[in-house]
């Protein structure tokens, strides 16, 4: 393990028991993040992205879920950590942001409260302290007149302001990691571009790593420095963004790029039939043999179909799983 | 004459409140928007969320009685008809909603489904209707032996083709997709609008595609009509509307949408707050809270939505 890194998972797998039976939501899963790092994880639903970013945190229902792996956080072993230990870094050295932020606040509690209450269990304030410092919060994240919304309920504030207030509790301890599940997805245009460019500025001003998931490619390839594209719980291809974007190099992720309608293509002589990627996401109790993408590839080949490729090492920093790149072994 | 004439099209809702419910205002989510469709044509309608989107397109199909304008079908108002003459009317203009999950009943099958609408409007035999079923389950990309299925055994993009061979079935001339790919995953997005778009050419059907997603708008559109706060406040040809935005509100739109290039850094402009409320919308355009470029007269006149040549339509003091 490098230690160097903020955060360091090794062959995750994560395995939900069900009716239906054993759903293997993750398989095998190596990431890694340095400090103040921005790394984006993109993928379609159900391709593992979320429950990643659940596991890092261990938020995952403890009974029904199976666990493997490595998750080295500052160097703690998330896995085996006990309870307590992990309500010290919950919202203190490693928060989250969720998509919704109407159904992860409570709505009985004041905004203002909620926040405080993240300074009064991490860093021993009373609650009087703990407001004050939750209307500076909410000042940060540019929320008009601070003091009265503090003492609203989250059911008085529009989309944006709730997301806002979500990265104010989330930012509260000046966390080294944040986890940022698909955090403007709910919003609109105009709101993600406010939101984007907020998390940011303060993401510089406190050097903290962002783990941005979404299935948006034109929020990637804004924000992010280090690309990672998973595909029924794996992760098919990793890059530096612009490389990634340049020439991607793992048929699903060409797939998924050439899916975008890009505004203005079609005025420079792009085509107006949109690349597709025929067939659908293969459900992860039936997965097919061979490489999880062969029966939606248009360039699978006999190999494609019997072999599971491994993750292969192209140039100093990409990798790719597939067994038409790069001569995999 | 264009297929469709929308005029000054009002929908106000009435805010009831108090003992006897006295009306003590209205929610103007529709305030007087007009626009026309030609054949083989599609309009794109974007805004934000609670901009009045979906309520232009609930109410010029009558889903929803407006309160005032006109909709006019190839001549006759919509509007007019009695509830006999609308349902005729109906089989031309159909819809395709956004959630795949809730707009199909998981009780009939695929097969049911997509008869549904043929058992209502026409009188086909048995034999008649399963071919035609099964030509549209085709044509959508659907297996036509599977229907028997039910809308739980197929994923959200199958879904939506469901929904599609539906619409499709009575032949009708104008197609309201609101919201139609919003919540699919894009590859499966792609798939679907290549359908429509690939539909459209070989049956000559009309659009009007309403959607947040600018760059789907775009791609899928020959006209574009930017929405605010319950009014149309630019119109133009998408050529026009990329290339030359004229309002402020389209141009921090188009400049707010992410580009799939990490080396283009592009200057956004940020919008400062949110939506008004259509509660309590601000006095002259409704758009000054949040416009960069305001002036004094735009806090006290509302602008005259205007052409100013080659079909582009703005409603804006400044242009």
């Amino acid at each position: 393990m490098n230690s160097e890194q903020l955060l360091s998972i090794q062959d995750l797998k994560v395995r939900f028991k069900s009716f239906e039976g054993v759903v293997s939501a993750v398989d095998g899963v190596d990431l890694n993040i340095a400090p103040g790092e921005t790394v984006g994880l993109v993928g379609e639903s159900g391709c593992g992205k979320s429950v990643t970013a659940l596991s890092i945190l261990r938020l995952l229902p403890k009974r029904s879920t199976l666990m493997e792996g490595n998750i080295h956080f500052s160097g703690m072993n998330m896995l085996t950590a006990d309870e307590e230990a992990l309500l010290k870094i919950r919202g203190n050295s490693i928060s989250m942001i969720f998509q919704e932020p109407m159904t992860s606040l409570n709505p009985v509690m004041t905004i203002g409260d909620q926040i405080a209450e993240v300074f009064v269990l991490h860093q021993n304030l009373t609650w009087n302290q703990g407001r004050e410092k939750a209307v500076e919060m909410l000042e940060r994240v540019q929320i008009p007149s601070p003091n009265a919304r503090s003492r609203d309920y989250p059911h008085r504030l529009s989309g944006g302001m709730r997301q806002r207030a979500m990265i104010a509790m989330a930012l509260s301890c000046q966390p080294t990691l944040l986890l940022a599940d698909e955090p403007t997805t709910a919003l609109d245009v105009t709101i993600q571009a406010q939101i984007m460019d907020l998390m940011l500025r303060l993401k510089e001003k406190l050097n903290t790593a962002i783990l941005i998931i979404t299935h948006d490619l034109g929020l990637i390839a804004e924000t992010v420095s280090r690309v990672i594209v998973m595909y029924a719980g794996q992760i098919v291809e990793e890059a530096p963004v612009g490389d990634l974007f340049k020439e991607p190099l793992h048929p699903y992720t060409r797939g998924l790029m050439g899916s975008v309608p890009k505004l203005g293509q079609k005025f420079k002589g792009g085509p107006s039939q949109l690349d597709e990627i025929k067939g659908v996401v293969p459900s992860l109790l039936n997965l097919p043999a061979g490489c999880r993408f062969n029966p939606r590839c248009p360039l699978a080949i006999a190999k494609c179909r019997e072999q599971t490729p491994g993750m292969v090492r192209i140039g100093r920093q990409r990798q790719v799983r597939c067994w038409l790149v790069g001569g995999a072994k | 004459m264009d297929l469709l004439e929308i005029k000054n099209l009002k929908m106000h809702f009435p805010i009831k409140k108090g003992l006897f419910s006295k009306t003590r205002g209205f929610v103007k989510a529709v305030d007087g928007v007009s626009f026309n469709l030609k054949k083989g044509e599609t309009l794109g309608l974007v805004g934000e969320s609670g901009c009045g989107k979906t309520t232009v397109a609930r109410s010029l199909l009558r889903l929803i009685e407006p309160t005032g304008g006109s909709v006019n079908f190839e001549g006759t108002n919509i509007l007019e008809l009695s509830k006999r003459e609308l349902r005729q009317v109906r089989a031309h203009i159909q819809v395709i909603f956004q959630d795949p999950y809730s707009s199909l009943n998981p009780r009939l099958s695929v097969g049911q489904i997509i008869a549904e609408p043929l058992k209502n409007f026409e009188n086909r035999r048995t034999e008649q209707l399963k071919e035609r079923v099964a030509y549209l389950m085709e044509k959508v990309g659907l297996n036509p032996h599977q229907t028997g299925r039910y809308p739980h055994q197929y994923s959200g993009g199958q879904r939506q083709r469901i929904g599609i061979a539906r619409a499709l079935a009575l032949n009708p001339k104008i197609i309201v997709c609101d919201e139609a790919v919003s919540a699919l995953d894009v590859s499966i997005q792609a798939q679907v609008i290549n359908l429509l778009m690939a539909l459209q050419q070989e049956l000559g059907l009309s659009y009007i595609f309403i959607a947040h997603d600018l760059s789907v708008v775009e791609h899928i559109s020959d006209r574009v009509a930017v929405m605010y706060l319950g009014k149309i406040v630019e119109m133009a040809s998408d050529y026009d509307m990329y290339h030359t935005p004229r309002h402020p509100y389209t141009q921090a739109l188009l400049s707010a949408v992410p580009v799939l290039d990490p080396e283009v850094t592009k200057k956004r402009i940020l919008l400062k707050g949110d939506v008004p409320s259509p509660l309590d919308p601000p006095s002259g355009c409704a758009f000054h809270t949040r416009c960069p470029k305001k002036k004094d007269i735009c806090s006290k006149e509302q602008p005259v939505f205007k052409e100013l040549g080659n079909g582009h339509w703005v409603a804006c003091h400044l242009c």
